[in-house]
């Protein structure tokens, strides 16, 4: 049977490329995490020194070096740390000397949490608005968009949160800090996490909606739309069936992309709104010099940037016939 | 009601910067000679806006001292005095300390936009030349300029500073460096692709034959033919450097007080959002404004050089 065999060769090729993929993603991850480590190496002077301070007795910056593992050889370090952070152990804080495995694991849930809200609102929203956009191009209504989302794409962050905040959480129909416990209803985290989210859109669905329409647009030019056009085929048709299929590689990517930018973006919105993420954390730590910690929040980041990064290209590879059936 | 008023409003600033932009595009095509004059008369509203915001930013960056009526750094009166208080004297109030807010906005122009600039180009000096240098040189050189770009552009840029300004500690020439370097790998993808379509092409053949050297080869030939692209791209770039300074700023962790910056002006001032005031929207809005007319002139700039007419 001729039609499975090609199958079957079909698919071990994807699969082979989605392998060569996830090597390359962990091969990133690996020299990633060696430039974290390495970048404290870089630090001027002793690491010791610069946490404890100028007045440390001899005696204190010993015992803090035999503490951290200091008085290793550097390659030694590098290797009990990757250990430890591959069982979950990433160290103690240098700030109050907790483990730093406890500190992280509600807060990364937290900002995940936020980031999926965020992406369940923009997704749906930039592609219909996108869609849109392609169809009644050159209207009224898409230069108003292209105007709007030029501007939004050039708010920052926190201009974004505190304009929602004096319009809506001043009138009292969302709060403006958005405490949440592990032990918060779902219901309630929806409510309460609200605002952060709804400022996470605005900031992501310009780039996604521009890019929808532009890849949408640059379809329309070719000539399997002209003859569908002079089938007859009505205009909404034509997108929907005709050329959104093909757009679907670049809207994939860039939606990944947005993702990936969510994860990293809650940095700022999550100060604003005083919500118990790790990207809160982070910028905690950065100001108290806590260098483990700020290693192991930088670890994680990077490591859902590339895994969302690995995704699109993965998804997009496989959203396009002509690279899954190449000969 | 509070929306309707909020919708009126914006309609009013729309129609109010759209007046302004065209009397600044009348203006701007009488007063220029002939060649500008008439890239000026075919650009949208929404580009002679942009580019009168930028000459207003630049004229309050410059004329700083004159246009502020008190210093940068003096404290002038009691904390969060309110807008027009105490006889008109504080236009629009007194900041967390007791600072002149309207002399600290100008002088943050100075500043932030002045770092920013420094900034961007940094990073350009350092892309360009190494995405330039690869592009002509190849190999290995290429090989390992590129892998290591590609590295470090896996890591988030934002996390990425942060990392950095942990270890380097937070002073504005440790800002401008880290967020230079990390940017510069933007540059570095970008000036070396342009360079590539280059490199191949029969003159560069023939000048390596007259026995050109490779920095004569790279300034003198390449570069005026990527000089394009490169100008564009500064725009943009210089955008995301002056939101991610913005942003470092408000994390506390950008440029330090007591200079007078955008980003650390909304943190200082946040409370009083809270109460219904909207000082601290003032920088932000400040920061907005300048990113959205930046964005105007690159994208008609990049629409005139694509020569799309659709």
């Amino acid at each position: 049977m001729p039609e499975t065999t090609q199958g079957r060769i079909i698919m071990s090729h994807v699969w082979k490329m989605v392998a060569q993929r996830l090597a390359l993603g962990l091969l990133t991850l690996f020299v990633i995490s060696l430039i974290i480590f390495g970048a404290v190496e870089l630090l001027p002077g002793d690491l010791a020194q610069s946490v404890l301070g100028q007045a440390a007795t001899p005696e204190t910056l010993a015992a803090f070096r035999r503490e951290l593992g200091l008085d290793l050889p550097a390659h030694e370090r590098y290797l009990s740390w990757l250990g430890g952070v591959l069982q979950g152990d990433f160290g103690n804080s240098l700030a109050n000397r907790r483990p730093i495995a406890d500190l992280i694991a509600v807060r990364f849930s937290n900002t995940l949490f936020l980031a999926l809200y965020a992406a369940a609102i923009s997704v749906p929203l930039s592609l219909v608005l996108g869609i849109l956009a392609a169809l009644w191009r050159n209207s009224i209504y898409d230069r108003a968009v292209n105007v709007a989302t030029l501007s939004s794409i050039s708010f920052p962050e926190f201009f974004v949160a505190y304009i929602l905040i004096f319009y809506i959480a001043q009138a009292g129909i969302f709060p403006s800090i958005a405490n949440v416990s592990p032990d918060t209803s779902l219901g309630e985290r929806l409510y309460r996490t609200f605002l952060p989210a709804i400022t996470l859109t605005l900031v992501v669905t310009a780039h996604m909606m521009r890019m929808t329409r532009a890849a949408i647009i640059n379809l329309l030019a070719s000539p399997y739309i002209e003859m569908a056009r002079l089938k007859g085929l009505s205009p909404g048709r034509i997108i929907l069936r005709h050329a959104l299929p093909n757009a679907l590689a670049p809207i994939i990517n860039v939606i990944a992309l947005n993702l990936a930018y969510l994860i990293t973006g809650v940095v700022v919105v999550e100060v604003v709104f005083v919500y118990p993420g790790l990207g809160q954390l982070m910028v905690d730590s950065v100001a108290k010099r806590d260098i483990t910690v700020v290693q192991a929040s930088a670890l994680i980041f990077a490591a859902a940037f590339v895994t969302l990064n690995l995704i699109a290209d993965v998804l997009s590879t496989l959203s396009n016939p002509r690279l899954v059936h190449r000969r | 009601m509070g929306f309707l008023t909020a919708i009126a409003w914006i309609a009013a600033v729309i129609a109010v910067s759209a007046g302004l932009a065209w009397c600044f595009r009348a203006v701007a095509v009488a007063a220029l000679p002939q060649t500008m004059a008439k890239a000026m008369r075919t650009a949208p509203l929404t580009a002679s806006f942009g580019l009168l915001i930028i000459l207003l930013y630049i004229f309050a960056a410059v004329f700083a001292d004159v246009i502020a009526p008190f210093p940068e750094r003096a404290v002038v009166g009691a904390e969060y005095l309110p807008r027009e208080g105490l006889d008109g004297q504080f236009i629009l109030g007194t900041d967390n300390l007791g600072r002149d807010m309207f002399s600290r906005l100008i002088y943050g122009a100075r500043n932030t936009v002045g770092i920013a600039i420094a900034t961007t180009a940094l990073a350009f000096l350092i892309g360009s030349v190494l995405g330039l240098l690869a592009a002509t040189v190849g190999g290995w050189l290429d090989q390992v300029l590129s892998r290591a770009v590609d590295v470090l552009m896996a890591i988030p840029a934002l996390i990425f500073s942060l990392l950095l300004l942990t270890i380097f500690g937070t002073s504005i020439t440790t800002l401008i460096l880290v967020i230079a370097v990390i940017d510069s790998t933007r540059v570095f993808r970008l000036a070396r692709a342009v360079a590539q379509g280059i490199v191949v092409m029969d003159y560069i053949e023939a000048a390596k034959l007259r026995g050109e050297g490779l920095w004569r080869l790279i300034t003198r030939e390449i570069l005026p033919n990527a000089m394009a692209p490169l100008v564009a791209e500064f725009g943009l770039r210089f955008c995301f450097v002056f939101l991610s300074i913005s942003a470092l700023s408000f994390l506390g962790l950008g440029i330090q007080p007591p200079t007078a910056d955008w980003g650390s002006m909304v943190r200082d001032n946040a409370t009083l959002i809270t109460f219904g005031d909207i000082t601290p929207l003032l920088p932000a809005g400040a920061i907005a404004l300048l990113t959205v007319a930046v964005n105007f002139v690159v994208d008609w700039m990049l629409h005139r050089a694509s020569g799309l007419k659709e």
